[in-house]
């Protein structure tokens, strides 16, 4: 029976959701307009008013500074009850409800296996555990959709509650109208045949796809399993991850939304306080979905690390340094009116970017420039309306107020924070410019396209190299600046004097040398990377010391620059010092250059084979690959491959002996199990210098649907990642392939060539005991003992022959190593010959890339303690906005 | 001079240097005659050339040669460019495990001598990542039968 109800819940929650935004985009629209009347006559003519007034007091305090007045008498609310903000707030209200609604109907048609939905089927499946069927929801653009809907409607209520009657009724026009947009695009309305508005998650399947022939003959068809979640994503941080971006995507709504209502207000420096502490939050929430994504890449990509410039990280990436550039200039906006002005441009750029990362990633238009955006569903037209609304929204609304934004008398001073936060805020917008004027080469391609003209601009062929010469510079640029910004901030700095920054600069170079010495840093741009980061870690760290026995509430900044250098650091020596261990050791000499060790540079042989059970020197480590493991879902760690089997077209298999891990006994044999089919992990084994073991599974994926997934595995150490993937393997779902019989008589003690190895039958004695056959009193049975010798020891491959009740068997013997499969087929009393019956197969191997990441810990190190520098410095910032309440 | 004047034009010199080097640096989507004309032009760049494989009658790629016990790190293959010109790919990096599910493919890299040296190859299958009707009516198939 197909389950008709839930779906048509969810499409009317949809639609329900879309309605209300629109009735509270209107009503909001409607308050403000009756707000502003009210409040117009004033704020406009009282920054004229406070700048006459404060001038002279502020500019001794801060070196001839123009500034700006601190507060504004409150505007006395209209008495008169608002009903159109109240109609508003309800619609809201009712608005996020019906968002919850829709969320709730897609993950019940996905946790009960409604394969009659299309989503369903074809985002998941039965085998798929509980936890990843969470990602499911989000796989798809019309689940992403509908997160960002959840996390926008979350904080459209919070804001109504909290951000005071002043700032909702133009604030939330424009968070009502962007939920407008976002709801339209789940809509799935269809005018006539081709006009279509969004696409909804609730299709059947048989709507999506009413030309499969299965329709025609029974219209009730439901699938019996789905087709699973791509393998990339069926991974911890691939649960947490979207959720934490989509957040970081809604919160950059939030100082927008502040921003327009300002400026719409005619109050263009009011809406900085209560917009800082969200501005805070958004690039802390922001950042931490972006190292995310980077820490998945890292543990579930092949590229060997994780930023790869690709297209869709570049997307969300610029977004993030703009919206930084946008909290260093809201800080210095009450005191410069040059930093007022950037504040809005970059407040709005920071939310239009946004913007336009979705356009690249969802419209399709990346094409093959990218591996991993979304396909195209037909919503380009949508995203690309929605995209210029805003552009133009902002923009004119932007250029009519500009004249109400105060000018500066005199320019900042060198010697003021103002100064320096600007100039900080500048080399973080050229950092995103360098960004996004690369990754928006397929877009160049369109444009001229719609001229009529042909374009095939590529993307660079060297990403790493073309963003590197720039952003490592940049950087080197703004690690210097949180130093001396830092000190300026603090007014250690003053009446041009530089004094203060001795100490920490020659610490800096005392430190710096000795790293360089002692770690033996040849490349001079690694050199000038390195000495910034130290700078700024010993500049901030000085701060942090100065504040912290202070109030430590304020140490938010210094932490956050602490973080960012040890980032930088972190970054510097895992990919400038990354380095390959899985080396040919076939005599080819492999260079020790950077350019070696930048590009991944193919001409070097940088990927080793390694037989089942051979072992190989490599660098210091000797490396042996140990077989194919899979893993049991209730019992920890890996399982040999042998041990279970598989049943066919289903996720659970038989055990074949008993599975037992540190002594625990999990299953008995012939016990059925919950397996992950699709994954084989090939172990392989390092032994350090000092005897100490540690084994590493890297995986490879089958998935019918999706192709076949390679996956690494990563040891990490406090100094070090070792990280390795397995390039290429024979098919592990592939029948193994055994060449004809070849047939060898020999006696006792001859030399014959199995698989091209050499062979030596030592013996053929009695057997007591055969594994699978009972051997009773009138029975007999022989082994012989088969000695083949390979260049690393011998093997011993033990036939057997038995008689029992008058019938002959001859089990074979197979030798995944030797690739060789053996059977005992006559013994020929008279001439003392012994038959074997020879079968030969490709010997098991894989072909393996190992890297060592130096320090990439730190990165990790760093990001956490970006976070909690953000966090801090977040709640300080709320607290101000709601002690000025 | 302003110090202002002075940031500004340095800023404008840097945007101009960003657009300048990602013009140098972008590559182009070009055909094998073309990446042939360049090599010969000493041009030493490299460019994308967008390409099908091969296909006999089983499915099988024809012209493909990966031989890992010999050498991991050599695979060859051929490549029908937009312009239906044939050409021999070397690859020095182990094959990549979805190859032979791959229609079209992207390859990036430059003539050398006989043949196109190629750094990077993108795959595109033809159900990764899309809910591909290919896919979709054999799943549907096989269901049926249950």
């Amino acid at each position: 029976m197909i389950h008709t109800t839930v779906g048509q819940l969810g499409h009317f929650f949809v639609i329900l959701s879309f309605v209300t935004a629109l009735v509270a985009t209107l009503g909001y629209f409607l308050s403000a307009l009756g707000k502003r009347k009210a409040a117009q006559a004033e704020p406009v003519r009282e920054p004229q008013l406070a700048y006459a007034g404060e001038e002279s007091a502020e500019q001794v305090r801060f070196g001839g500074k123009t500034a700006k007045r601190k507060s504004k008498p409150t505007t006395p609310e209209p008495p008169v009850r608002d009903d159109w903000r109240l109609l508003a707030r309800w619609s809201f209200y009712l608005h996020a409800t019906a968002i919850v609604g829709v969320s709730a109907c897609l993950f019940y048609i996905i946790f009960n296996h409604y394969f009659e939905y299309h989503y369903a089927w074809s985002h998941s499946s039965r085998a798929l555990p509980i936890k990843y069927m969470i990602a499911c929801f989000w796989e798809s653009q019309e689940g992403s959709f509908l997160l960002w809907l959840f996390w926008n409607a979350i904080l459209g209520v919070i804001l109504i509650r909290t951000s005071g009657s002043r700032w909702e009724a133009p604030m939330m026009t424009i968070f009502a109208l962007v939920q407008a947009f976002l709801a339209s695009m789940i809509l799935g309305v269809v005018f006539g045949d081709t006009f279509k508005i969004g696409s909804t998650p609730f299709l059947l399947l048989r709507e999506a796809m009413p030309d499969a022939p299965i329709f025609a003959t029974d219209a009730n068809f439901i699938p019996k399993d789905g087709n699973g979640l791509n393998p990339l994503l069926q991974n911890y941080w691939m649960v947490i991850h979207p959720p934490t971006l989509f957040l970081g995507f809604a919160l950059t709504l939030v100082p927008f939304a502040f921003c327009i209502a300002g400026l719409w207000r005619n109050q263009p420096v009011e809406w900085i306080r209560p917009a800082l502490p969200w501005t805070l939050f958004g690039a802390l929430i922001l950042g931490v979905g972006i190292m995310m994504g980077g820490y998945w890449a890292y543990e579930t990509l092949n590229f060997g690390g994780y930023w790869n410039w690709d297209p869709v990280e570049n997307a969300v990436y610029v977004p993030w340094l703009v919206m930084v550039g946008a909290l260093h200039t809201m800080l210095i906006a009450k005191r410069s009116s040059t930093g007022l002005k950037s504040a809005v441009i970059l407040t709005i750029a920071t939310f239009l970017l946004v913007l336009y990362a979705t356009f690249l990633t969802r419209s399709g238009i990346l094409g093959n420039a990218s591996v991993h955006s979304f396909t195209d569903l037909g919503l380009s037209g949508q995203l690309l309306i929605y995209l210029l609304v805003f552009v133009v929204l902002a923009v004119i609304l932007a250029a009519s107020k500009w004249k109400i934004i105060p000018s500066d008398e005199k320019e900042a001073s060198v010697y003021t924070k103002e100064f320096w936060l600007f100039i900080g805020a500048t080399i973080l917008c050229l950092s995103a410019f360098q960004v996004i004027a690369t990754t928006s080469i397929p877009v160049y391609n369109k444009i001229v396209e719609l001229f009529g003209k042909v374009s095939n601009v590529a993307l660079p062929t060297d990403q790493m190299a073309h963003y590197g010469k720039f952003q490592t510079w940049f950087f080197v640029a703004i690690a210097s600046l949180t130093g001396i910004g830092q000190f300026m901030w603090w007014r250690k700095i003053g009446n041009k004097k530089w004094d203060a920054l001795i100490t920490p600069a020659i610490l800096t170079l005392l430190v710096s040398a000795g790293i360089i010495a002692f770690g033996s840093l040849k490349n001079p741009t690694y050199m000038v990377l390195l000495v910034a980061s130290v700078f700024a870690l010993m500049t901030n760290g000085t701060i942090l010391l100065g504040i912290i026995r202070g109030n430590y509430r304020l140490t938010g900044g210094a932490i956050a620059h602490i973080g960012m250098a040890l980032m930088l650091i972190g970054i510097l020596y895992s990919s400038g010092y990354s380095r390959v261990i899985s080396l040919n050791n076939s005599g080819l000499m492999i260079s020790k250059t950077d350019d070696f060790t930048k590009n991944d540079n193919r001409e070097n042989k940088e990927n080793v084979l390694l037989w089942l059970n051979q072992p190989e020197k490599m660098d210091k480590y000797q490396l042996t690959y140990r077989g194919q493991y899979v893993e049991v879902r209730d019992v920890p760690g890996y399982v040999p491959r042998n041990d279970v089997s598989v049943i066919e077209g289903d996720f659970h298999g038989i055990a074949n002996r008993n599975i037992e891990k540190d002594g625990k006994l999990y299953h008995k044999k012939g016990d059925t199990l919950a397996l992950y089919p699709e994954n084989v992990h090939y172990g392989v084994e390092y032994r350090e210098p000092s005897g100490k073991i540690f084994t590493l599974y890297p995986r490879l994926q089958v998935n019918e649907r999706m192709g076949v997934v390679l996956s690494p595995d990563i040891t990490h150490s406090l100094q070090r990642d070792i990280y390795t993937y397995v390039a290429t393997a024979p098919d592990p779902m592939a029948e193994e392939q055994w060449e004809k019989t070849e047939t060898y008589s020999v006696a006792i003690k001859d030399t014959f060539f199995l698989n091209d190895y050499v062979a030596i039958l030592d013996d053929v004695i009695r057997a007591n005991e055969v594994e699978g056959v009972e051997i009773g009193p009138s029975d007999a049975a022989v082994r012989a003992r088969v000695r083949v010798l390979d260049k690393n020891g011998e093997h011993i491959l033990n036939p057997a022959f038995i008689i029992k009740n008058r019938m002959v068997a001859h089990p074979a013997e197979t030798s995944d190593e030797l690739g060789v499969r053996i059977q005992l087929n006559e013994i020929n009393p008279q001439t003392g010959k012994f038959t074997f019956a020879v079968n030969r197969t490709q010997r098991d191997y894989i072909v393996m890339k190992a890297f060592e990441k130096p320090l990439i810990n730190v990165l990790w190190i760093g990001t956490l303690v970006v976070v909690l520098g953000f966090a801090l410095a977040t709640v300080r910032r709320y607290r101000e906005f709601r002690l000025s309440q | 001079m302003k110090i202002s004047h002075i940031i500004g034009i340095i800023v404008i010199a840097i945007a101009i240097g960003i657009i300048a080097s990602t013009a140098g640096d972008a590559s182009v989507y070009t055909t094998f005659t073309k990446a042939e004309q360049m090599a010969k032009d000493g041009d030493d760049n490299q460019i994308h050339v967008v390409g099908k494989l091969q296909k006999n009658a089983q499915g099988q790629i024809v012209d493909m040669l990966y031989n890992p016990g010999i050498d991991p790190n050599h695979f060859e293959f051929s490549l029908v460019d937009t312009d239906n010109r044939m050409q021999k790919v070397v690859y020095n990096s182990p094959k990549p495990q979805d190859f032979e599910r791959s229609e079209q493919i992207v390859i990036i890299g430059k003539m050398q001598g006989d043949h196109f040296q190629c750094n990077k190859i993108l795959l595109k299958c033809p159900s990764k990542y899309q809910d591909g009707k290919l896919e979709t009516t054999e799943h549907e198939a096989k269901t049926a039968k249950i």
